[in-house]
C-alpha cells in the first residue's frame, strides 16, 4: 500500500512533469487482437486526430496535445494480463487516464488498479453493475470510474423490457393469441446473471412463458441440440443474451433450420458490420440491442459514423464510444483549465455531455442515467443483409421490425 | 425429446469421429503425442475460407487445396519439428503445443480475431424423425462414415498399412526387419493430418473460423481417443459417439446446464477409464516393449 502511494505520488510529479512537456496521455485498453479493442482504439483514434489537428486541447491558455497510448489486455482469454496492461500503461506509459475495457470480468480487476493510482478510467464495454456499485459504496476510493457505455446490466434490463413490449405486440397481432412462449439463451458469464433472473422473474408477468433457459459457453461453436430443444418447446421467441462468438453461432443455425421463432435480445456479434458475412447470409430477422446504426440518435452521431466509416470501411460499434470518451476529457479538461482528476470527476458529475451515440449524464454510481432516445440505446434487425435500426420508433430513419416468414 | 438427443447425438457425433480418427492414427498408432493435430484443422479452415471467398475459386478445387497444402504443411513440421525429438514423448508433446500456438498467432495476425464464416457445401435442411437437420451436417456425417472406411482400409488392406502397424507394434524390430520407420511415421502423419484438414474443410461452414478455434475439439478429441482406447479407430467412433451422446443429453436434460456438456463428457471419460484404463477397446501395453 505504501509503495502504491509512493509511486502514485511519483507518477503525479512525472505526470506534472508531462504536462509540462505538451502532451496529454490518454490509454486506450482492450482486447486490441479481436473486433472489440479494434473499435476502442479505433474511436479514440479518430477522436485524438480531430482535436490535435485542431489545435489540441486548451489547459487554461496552454494548447496540448492529446497522446493514445495503445495497450493490448488480451482480457478475453486471460484477466491477469488484463491487470498487467493497466499497471504497464499507468507506471510505465505513464498514462494520465485510461479508457476502454470489454470484459466485465477483466474491467472488475482493472478498475482496482487504477483507482489504486486515482487515474480517471472511463469504462467503454463493460456492463457488471458492480463497477458503479463500487462508486456508491466507497466513494472516495472509486470516484475515478465513469461508464460510457453501456448502460449497466440492470438498465439494459430496462431497455431489452422496452423493446420487447413491441416487439411482442407484432408477434401477438401475427399469431392472434397472447400468451407466447419464450425461450431463454444466455451465454454462461457474470453479465448475464442478473439479466436472466430477471428476464425469468418478469417475463410470466408479461403473459410471456418462459419454455427453457439454455446457457451455452460463449465460445460455443455448436447450438444444435439446444435449438431442437427450443423448437421442440414451440417457443415463439429466443431471447438472447449473447457476447461472445456463440451469436454467431445461434444466428447462422437458427437461419438453417429455417426457425420461425423471433431472435431478439443482445447479439453483440450481430452489432458488427461483418456479421452477415459470418454467419454466411443466414442471419436475417435477428435483432438485438445496439448503440450505433444510420440514424441520428444525437446530433454528433451521423458526422462520426460517415467519418469511421470513411477512414476504417465499416460502421462501429458500441467500443468505439472510446471517441466519446477522448472529446469528453477534452472537453472537461478546457472547462475545468486544469487536468487535475479530482476537479475533473467533479465536472464529469454535473453536467450533460453530448456523444455520438447518447446524451449522457451520471448518477451517484457514474453509471449513465437511463433514459428512452438519450442513453438507452437503440435496436437493431437484420434484414436481407442490412442492419436496420427500429427503436426506439421516435427517432427518424427507423424501420418496421420484421417478423420471420 | 428421446428423437433429438439420437438425431443430434449422431450428426454431432460425426463431427467428433472426423476429427478423432486421424489423430487416433497419429497419437494411437504412431505414438505421436501431435498436440498441433487441431492446429492442422484449423489451418485447413483457414485455407478454405481463403481460396473459396477471397481468391473464388469453387467448392471442391479450394478443398483439394487446401487438403493438400496442409498435408505439405505437416510434412515439413515433421521433418523440422518432430523428427529430430521423436525419441522423447515429453519433448514431442511440448513442440506440437508450441507448433499449435504459433499456428493460432499467425492467423491472428493474418486476420484478427474476427470470426469469420464460410457458405454451407449444401444449404437447406430436411427433418428427420421430426428434427431438422442441415444437409452439411449428415455431409459431414457421410464424409466422416467414408474417412473411417477409407482408414481401415489403408490400415488393414494395404502394405503401407501392415508397416504403420507394425511400426506402433514394436519401432525396434520393425527397423531391424528392414522398414523404413522415418518413411512410416512420416505417412501417418500425412495421413493423420490430411484426415484434420478433410474436417476443416467439411466442418467450417458449421462453425465459426476463428485463431482459436482449435482448443476446444481439442480438449473434446483427446477425450475421444483416450475413452474409445489409444489405438482403436473402432474405439474412436465409439468414443466419438459416446461423447456426442452424453453431450445431447445434457444439453436437453440441464438446459442451465448447456454450457457444461464439454465437462460433463469429460466426467464420463474419467469414470470410464477408472474401470478400464486402457479405454473401451485399448490394448492394456506393458510399460516396457
Amino acid at each position: 500500500m505504501i509503495r502504491r502511494i509512493g509511486i502514485a505520488a511519483a507518477l503525479s510529479l512525472v505526470s506534472a512533469l508531462a504536462w509540462a512537456q505538451g502532451t496529454i496521455k490518454i490509454a486506450i485498453l482492450g482486447p486490441m487482437a479481436f473486433v472489440q479493442g479494434e473499435n476502442h482504439w479505433a474511436g479514440a483514434e479518430l477522436a485524438r486526430d480531430e482535436i490535435n489537428k485542431a489545435g489540441g486541447v486548451n489547459v487554461g491558455g496552454k494548447k496540448m496535445q492529446i497522446e493514445l497510448i495503445r495497450a493490448d489486455t488480451n482480457e478475453l482469454q486471460s484477466v491477469p494480463d488484463a491487470t498487467n496492461a493497466m499497471e504497464r500503461v499507468i507506471t510505465r506509459d505513464k498514462a494520465d487516464f485510461v479508457v476502454g475495457g470489454f470484459r466485465s470480468e477483466a474491467v472488475l480487476a482493472m478498475q482496482e488498479v487504477a483507482m489504486d493510482y486515482k487515474k480517471i478510467f472511463l469504462g467503454a464495454g463493460a456492463a457488471d453493475a458492480k463497477l458503479g456499485e463500487n462508486v456508491e459504496k466507497d466513494y472516495n476510493r472509486y470516484k475515478y470510474w465513469f461508464r460510457l457505455t453501456p448502460t449497466k446490466s440492470p438498465d439494459l434490463f430496462k431497455t431489452l423490457l422496452a423493446v420487447l413490449n413491441s416487439v411482442a405486440g407484432q408477434i401477438r397481432a401475427s399469431a392472434k393469441r397472447e400468451d407466447l412462449k419464450v425461450a431463454l439463451v444466455a451465454e454462461k458469464a457474470a453479465w448475464t446473471e442478473a439479466l436472466v433472473k430477471g428476464l425469468q422473474a418478469t417475463l410470466p408477468k408479461m403473459k410471456m412463458e418462459v419454455v427453457g433457459t439454455w446457457q451455452p459457453s460463449p465460445l460455443a461453436t455448436d447450438v444444435t441440440a439446444e435449438l431442437a430443444a427450443i423448437e421442440r418447446a414451440q417457443a415463439d421467441l429466443v431471447f438472447t443474451t449473447l457476447s461472445g462468438p456463440v451469436g454467431i453461432t445461434l444466428a447462422r443455425q437458427m437461419g438453417e433450420r429455417g426457425m420461425k421463432a423471433v431472435a431478439f435480445g443482445i447479439n453483440v456479434e450481430g452489432q458488427k458490420d461483418d456479421f452477415w458475412k459470418a454467419s454466411a447470409g443466414k442471419a436475417n430477422y435477428i435483432s438485438t440491442l445496439d448503440t450505433y446504426a444510420d440514424i441520428e440518435i444525437t446530433p454528433k452521431t451521423h458526422a462520426f459514423m460517415q467519418a469511421f466509416r470513411a477512414r476504417y470501411g465499416k460502421a462501429p460499434t458500441y467500443n468505439a464510444a472510446t471517441y466519446d470518451a477522448v472529446v469528453l476529457l477534452k472537453d472537461m479538461i478546457e472547462q475545468e483549465k486544469t487536468l487535475d482528476a479530482d476537479k475533473l470527476v467533479a465536472a464529469i458529475e454535473k453536467g450533460t455531455h453530448v456523444g455520438t451515440g447518447a446524451v449522457a449524464t451520471y448518477d451517484k454510481r457514474h453509471d449513465l442515467v437511463w433514459e428512452i432516445g438519450k442513453t438507452a440505446g437503440i435496436a437493431t434487425q437484420w434484414q436481407d443483409g442490412k442492419k436496420v435500426a427500429f427503436w426506439p420508433p421516435n427517432i427518424k430513419g427507423v424501420q418496421p421490425f420484421k417478423l420471420p416468414k | 425429446m428421446l428423437q433429438d438427443i439420437l438425431v443430434t447425438g449422431l450428426v454431432n457425433g460425426g463431427v467428433y469421429a472426423l476429427l478423432a480418427i486421424g489423430f487416433s492414427l497419429i497419437f494411437g498408432v504412431a505414438r505421436i503425442v501431435n498436440i498441433a493435430h487441431t492446429a492442422f484443422y484449423m489451418l485447413a479452415a483457414y485455407c478454405f475460407y481463403a481460396l473459396l471467398t477471397q481468391v473464388g475459386l469453387g467448392f471442391a478445387l479450394s478443398a483439394v487445396l487446401s487438403i493438400a497444402a496442409i498435408t505439405a504443411l505437416s510434412l515439413l513440421c515433421y521433418r523440422l519439428v518432430i523428427e529430430p525429438v521423436r525419441e522423447h514423448e515429453s519433448a514431442v508433446l511440448i513442440a506440437t503445443i508450441a507448433l499449435g500456438l504459433i499456428f493460432q498467432e499467425l492467423m491472428l495476425r493474418a486476420y484478427g480475431g474476427s470470426y469469420l464464416g464460410v457458405p454451407s457445401t449444401i444449404d437447406g435442411t430436411m427433418r428427420l424423425f421430426g428434427v431438422s437437420i442441415a444437409y452439411q451436417r449428415l455431409l459431414i456425417l457421410g464424409v466422416a462414415a467414408l474417412m473411417l472406411l477409407a482408414t481401415w482400409f489403408f490400415l488393414y488392406r494395404t502394405r503401407t498399412g501392415l508397416a504403420i502397424r507394425a511400426t506402433a507394434n514394436d519401432l525396434e524390430v520393425a527397423n531391424l526387419m528392414g522398414m523404413n520407420v522415418h518413411r512410416v511415421a512420416m505417412v501417418t502423419v500425412a495421413v493423420s493430418v490430411g484426415l484434420a484438414a478433410i474436417a476443416g474443410v467439411v466442418v467450417t461452414p458449421v462453425t465459426p473460423v476463428h485463431p482459436q478455434m482449435w482448443l476446444e475439439p481439442l480438449v473434446t478429441m483427446l477425450a475421444i481417443v483416450v475413452l474409445g482406447g489409444i489405438g482403436s479407430l473402432k474405439g474412436s467412433l465409439i468414443g466419438a459417439l459416446i461423447i456426442a451422446y452424453v453431450e445431447a443429453i445434457t444439453v436437453f436434460a440441464l438446459p442451465a446446464g448447456a454450457y457444461l456438456k464439454g465437462a460433463v463428457a469429460l466426467l464420463i471419460m474419467v469414470f470410464v477409464l477408472l474401470a478400464r484404463p486402457e479405454g473401451l477397446f485399448g490394448v492394456a501395453f506393458e510399460e516396457e516393449r
